[in-house]
């Protein structure tokens, strides 16, 4: 395989990728103004595409890639959770949360040997 | 501490996108392709979108429109952004590349810095801004699929456990309204029981439903 792949692999990315993504923010260009930040349907995008990203992060915990799926379930699941437990003491910290958890996680792998 | 504010977002950006080239490397995408997704989409819930969904197994019809909800989220920040941004006279064409790199860290930096920047002046600077943090999530990208391709395997799924941690938190951080923290606990709590359907959709069948079951909430309380 070469450096980006096969066209085959470019065509998807760009048709599932780059063009489904980039014409919303065409839109916002072409279309600016008059669109209420606070308006219902918004409200109920945002939702939607918050309970997507909310399932995509599940996925990768739940039936985790490659070297994630070394460590154990409940260790996973601990790491995270220790991860918004600092988040949430730190005055929403993210980079602490993020440390948080992977100290967990890093900390229970060695534990475990 | 405006200079700290700006290393500590630089630094989670850093760390998302060394979990997406590392996400990229274990569903088997090849380098220039996890660069090319980077230099194009430039999202990165998008991006982790794009590559689990292909990676395990979508269609690019499927792939497509659970990219394309996601992304929905930047209309309104280009809209936000475009005013602060352009001057009298400023012509439409010119604003390509500023709608081009409006994500949610470039939207938060620009309404932070943007008011000490002479207006004539903003598009060049907004310019440099996200030009530096595309360069930065470049070297990010493939430094993450590099180290996954090469640690052992402890240290690859800690960079891969950073995907769904920095996720996870940013997006938690950014819930506004009553709708938006049910939609990110329905969102964790209806993908396994959507899994179990096996209808390769999984992801929009729990992402739809539990994001309007979301709205539906906010919508009824605001009704009492």
């Amino acid at each position: 395989m070469n450096f980006v792949g096969d066209w085959h692999a470019l065509l998807v990315l760009v048709l599932a990728g780059f063009l489904p993504n980039e014409v919303w923010r065409m839109l916002g260009l072409w279309l600016g103004g008059g669109v209420d930040e606070g308006s219902e349907l918004l409200v109920w995008v945002r939702a939607v595409a918050t309970a997507i990203l909310a399932g995509v992060i599940a996925q990768i915990l739940v039936d985790p890639p490659g070297a994630l799926a070394s460590v154990p379930d409940w260790l996973r699941y601990a790491a995270v959770a220790a991860g918004f437990a600092v988040f949430a003491m730190t005055r929403r910290s993210t980079l602490f949360g993020v440390i948080g958890g992977e100290l967990v996680m890093l900390a229970g792998k060695w534990w475990l040997g | 501490m405006r200079s700290v504010g700006s290393t500590v977002l630089a630094l989670v950006l850093f760390a998302t996108y060394l979990g997406i080239g590392a996400l990229a490397h274990d569903s088997h995408f090849s380098l220039g392709w996890a660069l090319t997704s980077t230099l194009l989409v430039w999202a990165g819930p998008a991006q982790i979108i794009l590559i689990s969904t292909l990676g395990s197994g979508a269609t690019v019809a499927q792939a497509a429109i659970a990219v394309t909800v996601s992304a929905i989220r930047l209309f309104p920040m280009v809209v936000s952004v475009l005013p602060t941004v352009r001057a009298p006279g400023t012509k439409r064409r010119q604003l390509i590349l500023v709608a081009h790199f409006v994500a949610v860290t470039l939207w938060v930096e620009c309404v932070r810095l943007l008011p000490q920047v002479p207006r004539g002046r903003r598009i060049v600077f907004t310019h440099g801004l996200g030009a530096g943090l595309l360069a930065v999530c470049l070297v990010a990208t493939t430094l993450g699929y590099v180290l996954a391709a090469r640690l052992p395997e402890l240290f690859a799924a800690a960079i891969l456990l950073l995907t769904p941690l920095a996720f996870l938190l940013s997006t938690a951080r950014n819930c506004r309204q009553l709708a938006d923290v049910l939609a990110l606990v329905l969102g964790l709590a209806l993908f396994p029981l959507a899994a179990r359907l096996h209808t390769g959709a999984d992801i929009l069948i729990s992402g739809v439903s539990a994001g309007t079951i979301a709205y539906g909430v906010h919508w009824w309380r605001a009704r009492e």
